[in-house]
C-alpha cells in the first residue's frame, strides 16, 4: 500500500522510495475524500482522485462517468490533461469503480461536462502546479517562472527543463499550500491543445479490433450463466414452477428463484425463475422448458389502446395548471382565429444494441461486479440492498456499454445477478434476452396532449393552453403517483420561450402500469413534438413561412423570468444565472440551421422542408428536415440539418458525433418505434416487430455547431426531440398531411 | 467432438449440435468480439465471415460450420489494419462501438463481392445490421472510402 500525504493536513510523510501525494481539493459545492484505493504500485504522485503520475512520467486519469457512446471517457480527460500539460500519447484513460469519493457517477441527464469541465480543470491545474513548484524546489528557481507544458516543466528563463515523472518524484516529497488556499491559474484557451479539437475516442483501436471489453465480454474462473424467466405482467409473481425439463438440458445445472419485489419495483429485481447453466444458450434451451404458473398481479388488465384513449380524454379536460399567464380563456374565448390540436406518443423501449447483463462474484461475504451501468453508486447500492451488505461490501466495476439511453442507469439486472451468485455459490453472468430486454423495460411514457391557440386578425398568437398528461417517472418508485414533477413538466411545457401574453399549462393525472423510465431526451421527446408541431399548424393558420412565424415567435431576446412567471423550474439542476432559458440562443441556432439549409429555397412537387427549435439540458438545438413522400406513401428523408448551441466545446467531433445519432434515434422515434400492451403484455419481442431505424432511412446529415464560450450544456440528448416535428412538418410542407400521432402511420401519407 | 476452424486455428469444441456459433464462440472458445444483439439475426451484431460470406452467427448452429472457414473481427487481421478497420478509424464511426464488429464483417463481404458498391449495393448489404447510436452516416462514409482505393 502506498503511504499517502494528505496536503490539506499538511502531515507530511516523506523519505520512503515510493510516496504518493494526495491532497483534498473542492468539487463544486462539496470536497471530496481523496487517496484512490486502487492506485498502482508505481504511483509517486496522485494529487486526487482523478489523476495518478507514476515514476516513468505517465500520466494516468481516471474517467469516472460511463461511456456508453456520447465520447465522455476521452472528453473529460482531455480537459484533465489539458490543463496539466499533459503529452495525450502518454496519457492512459481508466474506468473508475463505483464509488463516492469520485463525485457524481450517474451518466445520465447530458450532464457529464456541464457537471465535471470545472473540477476537471481544477484537477489538471491545481496538479500542474504542484509540479512546477516541484521543479522550482529543484532549480532553486521562482515557482512562477516554471512552466509545466507537453508533460516537461520548463523554467522558462533558463529553458532548463524537468520531466513530468522527476518532477512528480520531488513533488511526492514537498509539503505545498493546499489546494484551498492555492489560487489556481488556469490556461487560456490558445494555450489549449485537446479542448476543442476532434480527437479519437481512447477505444477505438480496441473497437475495431473486437478488444473492447463490454459487460457481456466480462469472465471470471468457474463462472456460470444464468437466463431469467420473468412475469410477462408488470407487478405479476411466479405462484408454482416446475423445472423438471428444464433441468434435462445438456449444460443446465440449476433452477432457482428469484423473488418478485412488490410494485412499484424501482431499480429492485422483476423477480422470476432463473435458469443457470454452463453457458448462455443452454440457459436459454432450459428457459423454454419451464412450467411456470404466474399471478398476473393488477395490471392483467393493462391495454394501451384503451389507455391512450383516457389519457386522450384527460387532455381534453383541464388539468393541474403548471404555468399561468394572462387570461387563456378570455382571450381565447374572443380570438379571431382559434386553433386546436391533439397530439400523442407512444411507450417507446430503449432497446441498447448490448442488453442488459451483469457478472456478480459473492465470496466471503462480499460482492465484486462487473456490469456496463451509467450509474455506478446506484448499482452498488442496491446490490447491497438486496443482499442485506454494508455497501462497502460491495464493488462495482464499471464496462464499457453497448449503448445504454437511459435503461443501464436502472440496477435491476445487477442485483439479479448479485442474488443468484450468492445462492448458488459461484460467479454467475446474468445475460438478458432481446425478448426480455424489450418486454421488461423501463418504457418511455406513453403521453397524450391538447393544444389550443387563438390568433388575432394579423395572424399574430394571443393565447396558448398545453395540456400534457403522461405517467410519471416517479410512479416506478412511489405508489399513487399521478402527475407529473416539475422536472418533468420543464421538459417542454413550463418553458415554452414564446413571447405570447397569455399561456396556460396544465398536467392532467395518469395512473401508471408499467414501469417508466427516463429514455433519451426523456419528456422533450413528446413536449417538442407537440409544441413544435403546433406552431407550425398555427404558422400555416395564419398564412405565414414557418421560419418567420418561429422567429416572430421567440421575440425579442430575451431571458425567462420563472420568478415572475411563478413556475417551479428546476433547469436540469442547473442554476439560472448560469444557464437561463435565453431565446437569443434559440434564434442563433435557428437562424444558423435555417441559413445553411437552403430554406425557401423550391422543392420538386411531394417534397418539404419542416422545422423545429427546442432548448433541452441546457442546450439549444434546431432541425431542418428535408422528405419526399411518393404517390404510393413511401416515405425518403434525403436531407436533415441540425444545429446545437450546447455552449463550450471540448470535442467537437463527438458532437458532432451524437448530432447524426439524434438524427437516427429521432427518426426511429418518428417512423418506427412503438410499445404496445395487451392484457397486461408487451406485443413486441425483438427487433423483428420493435422497428428502429436501419441504414437504408439514413438522410445527407450536415451538422452545424453554434461556436460559443457559454458555459458547457448537454449534448447527448438535446439534439433528439427537435427531429420527429421537423419531420412532420416537412411531410405537411410536403403532401398536407398534418401527422399528430407518432409513429407515422405509413397509410396517412399516400395521396388521395 | 466436432473441429471447427476459426480465424486460421482448429478448435474441438464438445457442445450440442445445435448450439449457435456465437455462443460457442463466446462461451466456449472466449471469442468475445463478436456481439449478440438479438437471437434471431434481425440486428447483424452478430455477423461474422463463413468462406467469405457474411452470417449471423446466432442463427447459424455448430453443425453447420464443418468443413468451413470462420473469420472474426478478431481474424480479419492481425494488427487491426485491414483496409475497413483503417476506415472505420479514420471517419471515427463508432460511437458505443458494440455494433461495429458486425458492421465490419458485413461490409467486408460487401466489398469482397462488390468493390465499387452503389449507394443502393451499401443499402441492401447493410440493411441487416443495427447501430442503435446511429453511426450509419459515418459507416456508409467508410465503406466509400474504401471502395474508392480498389
Amino acid at each position: 500500500m502506498t503511504p499517502v500525504i494528505n496536503l490539506s493536513r499538511r502531515d507530511v510523510v516523506a523519505g520512503g522510495t515510493v510516496t504518493g501525494l494526495v491532497l483534498g481539493f473542492r468539487i463544486g459545492f462539496r470536497t471530496l475524500p481523496v487517496a484512490a484505493a486502487d492506485t498502482p504500485a508505481s504511483a509517486i504522485f496522485v494529487p486526487n482522485v482523478y489523476l495518478i503520475v507514476d515514476d516513468t512520467g505517465l500520466v494516468t486519469i481516471v474517467a469516472h462517468r460511463s461511456e456508453m457512446g456520447t465520447g465522455i471517457k476521452t472528453g473529460l480527460p482531455m480537459v484533465l490533461a489539458d490543463e496539466l500539460g499533459a503529452d495525450w500519447s502518454r496519457v492512459r484513460i481508466i474506468q473508475a469503480r463505483g464509488d463516492p469519493k469520485y463525485g457524481d457517477q450517474n451518466t445520465d441527464g447530458s450532464r457529464s461536462t456541464r457537471q465535471f469541465y470545472q473540477p476537471m480543470r481544477e484537477a489538471g491545474a491545481s496538479a500542474r502546479q504542484m509540479l512546477e513548484v516541484a521543479a522550482a524546489h529543484v532549480w532553486h528557481v521562482n515557482a512562477n517562472d516554471c512552466q509545466a507544458r507537453n508533460h516537461t516543466v520548463v523554467h522558462v528563463p533558463t529553458g532548463r527543463q524537468l520531466s513530468f515523472g522527476d518532477a512528480a518524484r520531488v513533488a511526492s516529497t514537498l509539503e505545498i499550500a493546499p489546494l484551498d488556499h492555492m489560487e489556481l491559474r488556469f490556461r487560456p484557451a490558445s494555450e489549449w491543445r485537446y479542448v476543442g479539437k476532434p480527437l479519437p475516442i481512447i477505444d477505438l483501436g480496441p473497437i475495431t479490433r473486437g478488444k473492447a471489453i463490454y459487460g457481456i465480454d466480462a469472465t471470471l474462473p468457474g463462472m456460470k450463466y444464468a437466463s431469467v424467466e420473468r412475469c410477462p405482467v408488470y407487478g405479476g409473481k411466479a405462484l408454482h414452477f416446475d423445472a423438471t425439463d428444464a433441468l434435462t438440458v445438456p449444460g443446465v445445472e440449476q433452477v432457482v428463484e428469484i423473488a418478485a419485489t412488490p410494485i412499484p419495483s424501482g431499480f429492485y429485481p422483476l423477480g422470476g425463475v432463473a435458469v443457470i447453466a454452463n453457458n448462455t444458450w443452454s440457459a436459454q434451451q432450459g428457459r423454454q422448458k419451464l412450467k411456470i404458473t404466474w399471478d398476473l398481479g393488477p395490471n392483467a388488465g393493462h391495454d394501451s389502446t384503451a389507455y391512450r384513449a383516457r389519457l386522450e380524454a384527460t387532455a381534453r379536460q383541464p388539468g393541474r395548471v403548471v404555468r399561468n399567464q394572462g387570461d387563456v380563456d378570455a382571450v381565447l374565448a374572443a380570438a379571431e382565429r382559434h386553433v386546436s390540436a391533439d397530439y400523442f406518443v407512444p411507450y417507446y423501449a430503449h432497446a441498447p444494441m448490448e442488453v442488459p447483463n451483469a457478472l456478480a462474484h459473492f465470496a466471503d461475504g462480499k460482492c465484486e461486479i462487473w456490469t456496463p451501468t451509467q450509474f455506478p453508486q446506484s448499482a452498488r447500492m442496491t446490490a447491497a440492498q438486496v443482499l442485506g451488505l454494508p455497501v462497502e461490501d460491495v464493488t462495482v466495476n464499471v464496462t464499457l456499454l453497448g449503448g445504454a439511453f437511459g435503461r443501464k442507469a436502472k440496477s435491476d439486472y445487477v442485483a439479479e445477478a448479485a442474488l443468484l451468485s450468492r445462492r448458488i455459490g459461484a460467479p454467475v453472468k446474468v445475460t438478458w434476452t432481446r425478448e426480455d430486454d424489450i418486454q421488461h423495460d423501463y418504457y418511455h411514457a406513453i403521453c397524450a396532449q391538447h393544444l389550443e391557440a387563438g390568433l388575432d386578425a394579423e395572424g399574430h398568437t394571443s393565447a396558448w393552453l398545453h395540456r400534457t398528461v403522461f405517467p410519471a417517472i416517479e410512479a416506478t418508485f412511489q405508489p399513487d403517483v399521478t402527475y407529473g414533477s416539475s422536472g418533468e413538466l420543464q421538459q417542454g411545457v413550463t418553458d415554452l420561450p414564446y413571447a405570447i401574453a397569455n399561456v396556460r399549462c396544465e398536467n392532467g393525472p395518469a395512473a401508471n402500469h408499467v414501469r417508466i423510465g427516463w429514455y433519451r431526451s426523456v419528456y422533450n421527446i413528446p413536449h417538442a413534438f407537440a409544441v413544435c408541431s403546433f406552431t407550425d399548424e398555427l404558422a400555416h393558420a395564419a398564412g405565414k413561412d414557418p421560419l418567420d412565424y418561429l422567429r416572430e415567435l421567440l421575440g425579442e431576446p430575451r431571458k425567462l423570468d420563472f420568478t415572475a412567471m411563478q413556475v417551479d423550474y428546476p433547469n436540469y439542476g442547473a442554476s439560472l444565472d448560469a444557464y437561463p432559458v435565453d431565446t437569443a440562443r434559440l434564434r442563433g441556432v435557428l437562424d444558423l440551421v435555417a441559413r445553411n439549409s437552403g430554406w425557401g429555397n423550391r422543392l420538386p412537387p411531394r417534397h418539404g422542408r419542416g422545422i423545429a427549435v427546442h432548448r433541452s439540458f441546457l442546450s439549444y438545438a434546431a432541425a431542418v428536415v428535408q422528405v419526399a413522400v411518393s404517390g404510393a406513401g413511401e416515405l425518403t428523408i434525403p436531407r436533415v440539418d441540425i444545429g446545437l448551441d450546447c455552449g463550450l466545446v471540448v470535442n467537437p467531433d463527438r458532437v458532432r458525433a451524437q448530432l447524426e445519432g439524434a438524427v437516427i434515434m429521432g427518426i426511429s422515434n418518428a417512423l418506427y418505434s412503438n410499445i404496445s400492451i395487451k392484457q397486461g403484455r408487451i406485443e413486441q419481442s425483438n427487433f423483428s416487430d420493435y422497428l428502429v431505424a436501419r441504414t437504408d432511412i439514413t438522410p445527407e446529415t450536415h451538422v452545424h455547431i453554434v461556436e460559443s464560450s457559454a458555459p458547457p450544456g448537454g449534448v447527448g440528448e438535446p439534439g433528439v426531440p427537435p427531429i420527429a416535428p421537423a419531420i412532420c412538418n416537412a411531410i405537411f410542407a410536403a403532401t398536407g398531411t398534418r401527422i399528430r400521432t407518432l409513429p407515422i402511420d405509413p397509410v396517412q401519407l399516400k395521396a388521395t | 467432438m466436432q473441429q471447427i476452424k476459426i480465424n486460421g486455428a482448429l478448435h474441438s469444441v464438445d457442445a450440442d449440435p445445435q448450439m449457435p456459433l456465437l455462443w460457442v464462440m463466446r462461451d466456449i472458445l472466449g471469442l468475445t468480439g463478436t456481439k449478440f444483439g438479438c437471437g434471431i439475426g434481425a440486428c447483424g451484431a452478430c455477423t461474422v465471415l463463413m468462406d467469405e460470406q457474411a452470417v449471423r452467427s446466432c442463427i447459424t448452429p455448430l453443425s453447420v460450420t464443418a468443413g468451413h472457414e470462420i473469420v472474426t473481427i478478431e481474424g480479419l487481421s492481425s494488427d487491426g489494419t485491414h483496409p475497413v478497420q483503417r476506415a472505420w478509424r479514420a471517419n471515427n464511426v463508432p460511437q458505443c462501438g458494440y455494433c461495429q464488429p458486425g458492421q465490419i464483417m458485413q461490409a467486408v463481404a460487401l466489398l469482397k463481392e462488390l468493390p465499387k458498391p452503389t449507394e443502393q449495393q451499401i443499402t441492401d448489404a447493410m440493411s441487416g445490421n443495427i447501430c442503435r447510436c446511429g453511426t450509419y452516416v459515418r459507416i456508409r462514409a467508410s465503406i466509400k472510402s474504401v471502395a474508392e482505393t480498389f
